[in-house]
C-alpha cells in the first residue's frame, strides 16, 4: 500500500490477506489464488502487508473485547490513514469483523469477500471462467458460519463455482442450516471439550457422504478443519479440499 | 344468582393474581441493563407478524410446525368462544351470542373443528414426547420440572377440549329434549359424535354435565392463564413482545462494548469524549442477571424449550456439555430467584452468594461454543442464546483473566504480533515472495 502510493497510485481495492492467508502454509495458496485472479482481470489492488495486523476476531469471539478493540482501532487508524474505501478479505472471519464491528469504531469501508468479487467479476464479464480441470466433477459446498449465516451470504460462492460447469451437490445441512467446521468462536485455537467426537469429524463425515470430488470451501480455517476430517477418514485419494478462488484460479491457468 | 357471584370472584381473582404475578415478572425484567431497541419500529412490527403470529421459523421441521398452527390457531380463535361464555358467565345467559343465528351455527361448528384440531395436535405432541422420544426432548436439562411442565399443559388441554365436546354434546341432547333455557342454537359437527351417549339422561343429569363442564373450562381457563408465568408456556404471550424487541442486526454483528470504547480509543484519538458515565463503572461482561441486559432477560422469559438450538448446536451434537436451550433456562431459573429472594428482602436483593456463571452455567459450556449463530437462526421466536454466551466470556476474560491457556497463549500472540500464532509481523508480506 505504502509503496503504490509513494509511486503517485491510488489503488481500487485494499486486499485484506488475513492472518491465516499470510502465516499459514496451505491459506497462502489461497492468498495467491486471489493474488492470480486480481491480476488476471487487472484490477489496481494493493496490500497492507507488514501494517496489516490480526483484526482481533478471534479476540473477540473469545471474550477479550479489550484486546479486540485496541487490534480494530490500530487497524482503523492505519486504514483511515491510506483512505481505503473499499476491501476484499481472504478469509469470513475478517470479513464479517471488518464490515460489521469497525464502523462503530470509526472504520467505515465497502467490505467483500472474495467469493462476492468473483461473483462481481464474472457477472461484468471482466472474468471468464471455464470449468476446466473440474468440469462434470462432483463438489459439495460448505457454508462458512461467518460468511452465511452471519452475513447472509449464500449465492455468491454457490454461483461461482456453478460456473465451473461442476455438479453441485448440497448437504442436507447446508445455508442456513449449515454445521460450523469446529473452528470458529476461538476453537481453533484451543483443544475441544469433552464429548463424543470433534465437530470438524461430524461435518466431513457429512460432506464425504456425498462422495465428492472437491469439498469446496471459503474459509482458510474451515479449509484446515475440512481437510483434517478427510484425513481422518482416509480419503485425500478421492476428495479434495479446495478454496473457491482455488478452484477458478487452477481451472483457468491464471 | 350464586353462580353469577361465584363466576365473577373467580374472573376478580384470576385476573388479579396474573396481573400481580405479570408485575414480578416485568420487575425482573427489568433488573437487566439498557438495551436500545427502540428504532425502526415499522420493521420490527413486520418482525412481530412474521415471526411470533405467522410462525414464520417453524417450517423448518414441517410436523411439529403443522400440529402446533392447529393447536395456536385453534387457542387463538376459540378465544371468541370463551368470550361468550364469559358474558353467559357474567349475565346468566345461555349461549348469548346465538342471536348471529346460522352465522352462530358456522362458528360454533367451526370452534368444535378447532377444538378437534386441538386435541390432535396435543396428543401427537404427547406421543413425539412420551413414545416416539425425538432426540431434542431427551437431553438433561429437561428432566424433572420442565418435562412434567409440558405434559401437564399438554394434557390439560386435551381436558379443556373433552370438556367443551361434552358440554356441546349435552347442550345439544337438552336443546332437543325442548329445555326452555336451553334454546336451539349451534350446529355440532364433532360432539355430535358423542351426543348419543347422553340420549338416555334425564335432564337434570345432563343439566349437571353441561354445567360442569362450563365451569371446567372457564375455572380452567383462569389457571392456565395464571400457570403461565410458572411455565415454558408464557410464550404464547412472550413471544410477541419478544420478536418485536428481536435484534435486527446481522447475526455476525456483535455489539462493541462501549466502557472498553471509554478506555481503548483515548490511545488513538487524544480529543475523545468518553460514551459511558465515568460515575457509574460497570462489570466488563456478564457474571449474573444484573449484568444482561433486559432483552436477554426477556428471552429467557420467552423460552419454548423447544430445543431447535440445542439440536443444531455443532458442540451438543458431538456430545459436548454445552446446550443454548439449557444457557436460557438457566439464565430464567436464576431470574426466578433472584425474584424470589426480593420478594422475600421486602423488595432488594439481598446477597445470597450465588451468580448464574458458576452455579447455573459452567465454564465448560461457554467455552464449547463455535459462535456459530446456528442456535440463534434455528430460534422460533428470534432468542440469542450466543449473547449471554459472549458476554460469560466477557466477564471471564476481562474480569477474570481465567480463560483456558491455549486462548491465554493466542491472546499474548496477538498483542505481540499482531496474529493468533506465534509469527513475526515482519514476515506478514512472506507469501508474496514464495512460490
Ligand atoms: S453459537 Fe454456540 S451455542 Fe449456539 S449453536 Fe453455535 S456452538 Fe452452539
Ligand atoms: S432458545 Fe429458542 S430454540 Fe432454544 S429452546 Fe428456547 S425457544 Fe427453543
Amino acid at each position: 500500500m505504502a509503496e503504490m502510493l509513494s509511486n503517485g497510485e491510488t489503488p481500487e481495492i485494499l486486499f485484506w490477506v488475513g492472518c491465516s492467508g499470510s502465516f499459514d502454509d496451505r491459506a497462502k495458496k489461497i492468498t495467491k489464488a486471489i493474488v492470480r485472479i486480481l491480476n488476471h482481470v487487472g484490477i489496481k489492488f494493493a496490500v497492507l502487508g507488514t501494517e496489516e495486523s490480526c483484526s482481533g476476531d478471534p479476540a473477540k469471539r473469545a471474550g477479550n473485547e479489550f484486546l479486540f478493540q485496541m487490534q480494530a482501532m490500530s487497524n482503523i487508524t492505519v486504514m483511515n490513514g491510506y483512505e481505503v474505501k473499499k476491501i476484499v478479505t481472504g478469509c469470513p472471519h475478517c470479513y464479517n469483523t471488518i464490515k460489521n464491528e469497525y464502523p462503530s469504531l470509526g472504520g467505515n469501508y465497502e467490505v467483500v469477500h472474495h467469493t462476492q468479487l468473483v461473483q462481481e467479476l464474472i457477472n461484468q464479464g471482466k472474468l471468464k471462467v471455464q470449468g476446466g480441470e473440474f468440469k462434470g466433477k462432483k463438489i459439495v459446498f460448505h457454508d462458512p458460519c461467518y460468511l452465511g449465516r452471519a452475513n447472509e451470504v449464500y449465492e455468491a460462492p454457490r454461483e461461482v463455482i456453478q460456473k465451473l460447469d461442476v455438479e453441485l451437490a448440497e448437504m442436507k445441512r447446508s445455508r442456513a442450516n449449515g454445521l460450523c467446521c469446529g473452528a470458529g468462536g476461538a476453537q481453533m485455537f484451543k483443544e475441544a471439550e469433552k464429548g463424543n467426537r470433534e465437530v470438524n469429524t461430524e461435518r466431513t463425515e457429512e460432506a464425504l457422504s456425498h462422495n465428492p470430488d472437491v469439498i469446496a470451501v471459503g474459509c482458510p480455517f474451515c479449509n484446515t478443519m475440512m481437510t483434517d476430517g478427510v484425513k481422518h477418514f482416509n480419503k485425500e485419494q478421492q476428495t479434495k479440499v479446495l478454496d473457491v478462488a482455488e478452484m477458478i484460479a487452477t481451472a483457468n491457468d491464471l | 344468582m350464586i353462580s353469577i357471584l361465584a363466576f365473577l370472584l373467580l374472573a376478580i381473582a384470576g385476573t388479579a393474581w396474573f396481573v400481580v404475578n405479570m408485575r414480578k415478572v416485568r420487575r425482573n425484567i427489568l433488573l437487566g441493563k439498557e438495551a436500545d431497541r427502540s428504532d425502526r419500529k415499522s420493521e420490527r412490527i413486520q418482525t412481530l407478524i412474521r415471526v411470533a403470529l405467522g410462525q414464520s421459523k417453524m417450517v423448518t421441521r414441517p410436523v411439529s410446525a403443522t400440529m402446533h398452527i392447529l393447536v395456536y390457531a385453534g387457542f387463538v380463535l376459540i378465544n371468541i368462544e370463551v368470550m361468550e361464555m364469559f358474558i353467559d358467565g357474567a349475565f346468566g345467559t345461555h349461549r348469548a351470542l346465538s342471536f348471529m343465528g346460522s352465522f352462530y351455527n358456522f362458528l360454533i361448528a367451526f370452534f368444535e373443528v378447532l377444538a378437534f384440531g386441538v386435541t390432535l395436535g396435543c396428543a401427537v405432541f404427547l406421543i413425539r414426547r412420551n413414545i416416539v422420544k425425538v432426540k431434542r426432548f431427551l437431553n438433561k436439562e429437561l428432566d424433572g420440572w420442565p418435562r412434567t411442565d409440558a405434559n401437564l399443559i399438554l394434557c390439560s388441554e386435551i381436558i379443556l377440549m373433552s370438556a367443551l365436546f361434552i358440554m356441546n354434546a349435552a347442550d345439544q341432547t337438552l336443546q332437543q329434549h325442548g329445555d326452555a333455557h336451553y334454546h336451539a342454537a349451534g350446529s355440532f359437527p364433532i360432539s355430535q359424535l358423542i351426543a348419543p351417549l347422553f340420549s338416555g339422561m334425564s335432564d337434570g343429569s345432563l343439566i349437571f354435565i353441561e354445567r360442569f363442564c362450563w365451569w371446567l373450562h372457564i375455572v380452567g381457563i383462569f389457571g392456565f392463564l395464571n400457570y403461565l408465568p410458572y411455565s415454558k408456556h408464557f410464550h404464547i404471550l412472550l413471544a410477541f413482545p419478544n420478536t418485536y424487541y428481536s435484534n435486527l442486526e446481522l447475526k455476525g454483528k456483535f455489539t462493541n462494548l462501549d466502557a472498553v470504547t471509554d478506555v481503548v480509543k483515548p490511545n488513538f484519538d487524544p480529543s475523545y469524549q468518553p460514551i459511558t458515565d465515568p460515575n457509574s463503572p460497570q462489570r466488563f461482561g456478564a457474571k449474573d442477571v444484573f449484568d444482561l441486559s433486559w432483552k436477554q432477560l426477556l428471552d429467557a422469559y420467552s423460552c419454548t424449550e423447544c430445543g431447535r438450538c440445542t439440536s443444531s448446536c455443532p458442540q451438543n451434537i458431538t456430545g459436548k456439555k454445552l446446550s443454548p436451550r439449557k444457557i436460557m433456562m438457566d439464565t430464567r431459573d436464576r431470574l426466578e430467584e433472584v425474584g424470589k429472594n426480593m420478594d422475600a428482602n421486602g423488595g432488594t436483593f439481598k446477597d445470597d452468594g450465588k451468580s448464574l456463571l458458576g452455579d447455573y452455567i459452567s465454564t465448560e459450556e461457554i467455552w464449547a461454543c463455535n459462535t456459530c449463530n446456528a442456535c440463534v437462526q434455528e430460534c422460533p421466536i428470534n432468542i440469542d442464546p450466543l449473547g449471554i454466551i459472549i458476554d460469560l466470556r466477557r466477564y471471564l476474560v476481562m474480569e477474570q483473566s481465567s480463560a483456558p491457556n491455549e486462548l491465554n497463549t493466542m491472546f499474548t500472540n496477538m498483542e505481540n504480533n499482531g496474529a493468533p500464532w506465534q509469527f513475526s509481523p515482519s514476515d506478514r508480506l512472506n507469501w508474496a515472495k514464495e512460490n
